[in-house]
């Protein structure tokens, strides 16, 4: 049982301010993801939660207690590091038990609680093991497992699959949101893969420059991105991004011209478009399709063939990084010349300051 | 020596077509008899001379004298008193390095003011020569009336201590550990700076503090490091005679005469070259044992 507040967090290491500023609450076994790009302070801001960096400014609240001073082993967390930095000279039981040790906890009583971890994350064969012998997904589940045995209020994960091959990482990920669901505790995950944010977090705290650019679930930062930046953040391939100039606005929709003189109705809120105003235009990849009649003309620069999916992507409206994500296997070939149209419904509109105009029809799976 | 150089020649990704064995012996031969000729000459000739009548004053005493020498030795108590000497000063030169170089290194390792000095000025003592450290110690810090101490004392209103006469071997112990901190903190620095951060902070999270950390991180993780450093100082600490010569020339009596001192005083002092031999045989095995040991526990450490 706990929950996080965060009150206008800051931290400057001298005069230079890196988390400007954070207000988030985190409720009793939510699973939160920070994502952002490299640098933006999202593992500050783990590390601050932690206690390993100390809080220049702000409160932070565990239970409605403000633990600012609290040092790092009596809050209550648990931290699970991108290195794993588990012990060396110590087993797999001993690295374990480790905090129990020290918490002076009763040595069959300690046995109990570690051989129960090493149940849940079956690294029962390896207790005796040092960490050298292990594999990269074994130390992981240690690191894991050295969380778990202290029965912590609230996990941190920091960057923990990042060190893992692909195959490893989506069986961790996995692993890791059936933890979630069995241990029923509060978790915070920092990542810069997309992927694992959209498909473990229920609440996604999207950072830049040390500011929450949105929080929300996956679904909703997907579909309703407050601004250009969570828009290109969030999904992959990216959404497109175009220059264009309002036509008129009105109830049902917003009409925009793109550089080439096409015209599109992009279904947002109106609010205070004028036309004539300079907009930017986002368009998902897969919210584009090859379509003869279609309003945006261009070239096949490069095709990427997934199997499922088709890639192309094209050198249209001044722009040569358009991508049009196509089902199953094109025919379409590099430097043909296509016409591609874009759905109005599923496309959003940023005005001059890369803030999102209220989509009109909001999407069935979001609240 | 053969068997690491043909090792070499076989480790694999190794480009150059492989000679066959006798062909690859054959080449490496020359370098394995100028290396056995190197150990061998002078080990035998003392093992010769240990077993024979030489003296430099009476060139007329000649031919074997069986295992006279050996006894002469053995049943000589200045023997014992260096051989106890040589291993009370190996023992507690290795306590005081390796305990204040961890302690120190530690230290040295928290970002301070100035830190770069300090180090380089706590390092630099390995750079004075043993003669040189052990005469500035001996006329400019311990003498009773001209040294820094005597100062001291004397300014608190105390009897200055008349060092080399009244605790001459643990003066001794005092400069050679001087010598030898700096190179213990060096080696143990590097190897607490290698420390992974991360290991430390996972540490601090299980509720290790200072202390805890201390014990259960950091001085496992420099285990590999004080059995090098161990290894290296016993090495040179068994052999130590500049500051002894320098001090005390092995006195008073022979309170810090210790193998090596006895044996040159044997083989300059007293003209024995027999005498002298023996108590060198004497102190090869003692090398040997010591490092047999020492090896053993050290390569184990390595390992893991």
């Amino acid at each position: 049982m706990a929950t996080l507040s965060l009150r206008n967090v800051r931290k400057a290491y001298g005069p230079v301010e890196v988390i400007k500023g954070i207000d988030l609450d985190i409720d009793d076994r939510e699973f939160v993801v920070f994502v952002g790009p490299s640098g933006c302070g999202k593992s500050t801001l783990l590390r601050m939660i932690a206690g390993l960096e100390q809080i220049t400014g702000g409160d932070l609240n565990i239970d409605g207690k403000r633990v600012n001073e609290v040092g790092p082993a009596d809050r209550g967390l648990a931290m699970v590091f991108q290195s794993y930095a588990l012990y060396p000279h110590m087993t797999v039981s001993e690295n374990m038990g480790f905090a129990l040790r020290l918490a002076k906890v009763p040595k069959a009583e300690r046995d109990t609680k570690v051989k129960e971890a090493a149940r849940i994350l079956q690294l029962g064969p390896y207790l005796d093991r040092k960490p050298k012998d292990l594999s990269g997904g074994q130390r992981q589940r240690v690191a894991i497992g050295r969380a778990i045995v202290r029965a912590p209020k609230v996990f941190l994960f920091d960057e923990p699959l990042s060190n893992l091959d692909a195959a490893l990482r989506g069986q961790t990920r996995i692993e890791i949101a059936r933890l979630h669901e069995e241990l029923a505790t509060t978790m915070i995950y920092v990542t810069h893969d997309q992927v694992e944010a959209m498909t473990m977090a229920d609440k996604i705290v999207v950072l830049q420059a040390g500011r929450v650019e949105q929080v929300g679930s996956p679904l909703e930062l997907y579909h309703n991105p407050a601004n250009i930046f969570v828009a290109g953040f969030i999904g992959s391939p990216r959404m497109n991004v175009i220059d264009a100039t309002v036509v008129s606005a009105g109830g049902g929709g917003v009409e925009v011209r793109l550089p080439s003189g096409a015209q599109i109705v992009v279904e947002v809120a109106a609010g205070a478009m004028q036309p004539g105003m300079p907009v930017r235009l986002g368009i998902r990849p897969e919210a584009m399709r090859i379509d003869p009649s279609g309003p945006i003309a261009g070239e096949v620069r490069l095709v990427e063939r997934l199997g499922g999916l088709t890639l192309l992507h094209l050198g249209a409206e001044g722009r040569d990084d358009l991508i049009v994500q196509v089902e199953g296997t094109s025919a379409v070939e590099a430097h043909q010349a296509v016409r591609v149209s874009a759905d109005g419904a599923a496309c959003h509109l940023f005005d001059a300051d890369g803030l999102a105009l209220p989509r009109l029809a909001r999407h069935q799976l979001v609240a | 020596m053969s068997a690491t150089s043909i090792e070499a020649g076989t480790a694999p990704g190794d480009a150059a077509p492989a000679a066959s064995a006798p062909a690859r012996s054959f080449l490496v031969m020359p370098s394995v008899l100028v290396l056995l000729v190197w150990m061998i000459v002078p080990l035998v000739m003392t093992l010769w001379f240990s077993f024979r009548n030489y003296n430099l004053l009476d060139p007329t005493t000649q031919g074997f004298a069986g295992i006279n020498n050996y006894a002469y030795l053995v049943t000589d108590p200045d023997f014992w008193a260096s051989l106890r000497n040589t291993l009370v000063l190996l023992a507690s030169v290795l306590v005081i390095t390796v305990g204040l170089g961890t302690l120190l290194a530690v230290l040295f390792n928290q970002p301070f003011p100035g830190r770069n000095v300090a180090r380089v000025l706590a390092i630099s003592p390995f750079f004075v020569m043993p003669t040189v450290a052990a005469l500035v110690w001996k006329n400019l810090m311990m003498h009773p009336i001209y040294g820094v101490l005597g100062v001291v004392a004397r300014a608190f209103g105390m009897q200055p201590v008349d060092w080399f006469s009244q605790f001459p071997l643990a003066s001794v112990i005092g400069i050679v550990s001087w010598e030898w901190l700096p190179f213990a903190l060096l080696i143990l620095l590097t190897a607490v700076q290698s420390l992974d951060n991360e290991q430390r902070e996972a540490a601090r999270m299980d509720g290790a503090g200072m202390i805890a950390q201390f014990f259960f991180i950091t001085l496992p993780h420099l285990s590999r490091a004080i059995s090098v450093v161990i290894m290296i100082e016993t090495i040179f600490l068994l052999s130590v005679f500049a500051e002894i010569f320098v001090t005390t020339s092995g006195g008073p009596g022979n309170a810090t005469t210790n193998l090596a001192f006895l044996i040159y005083a044997r083989a300059l002092l007293q003209f024995d070259v027999g005498g002298a031999s023996a108590g060198g045989v004497v102190a090869i095995l003692l090398a040997n044992i010591v490092a047999f040991f020492l090896v053993r526990t050290v390569a184990r450490r390595l390992e893991t």
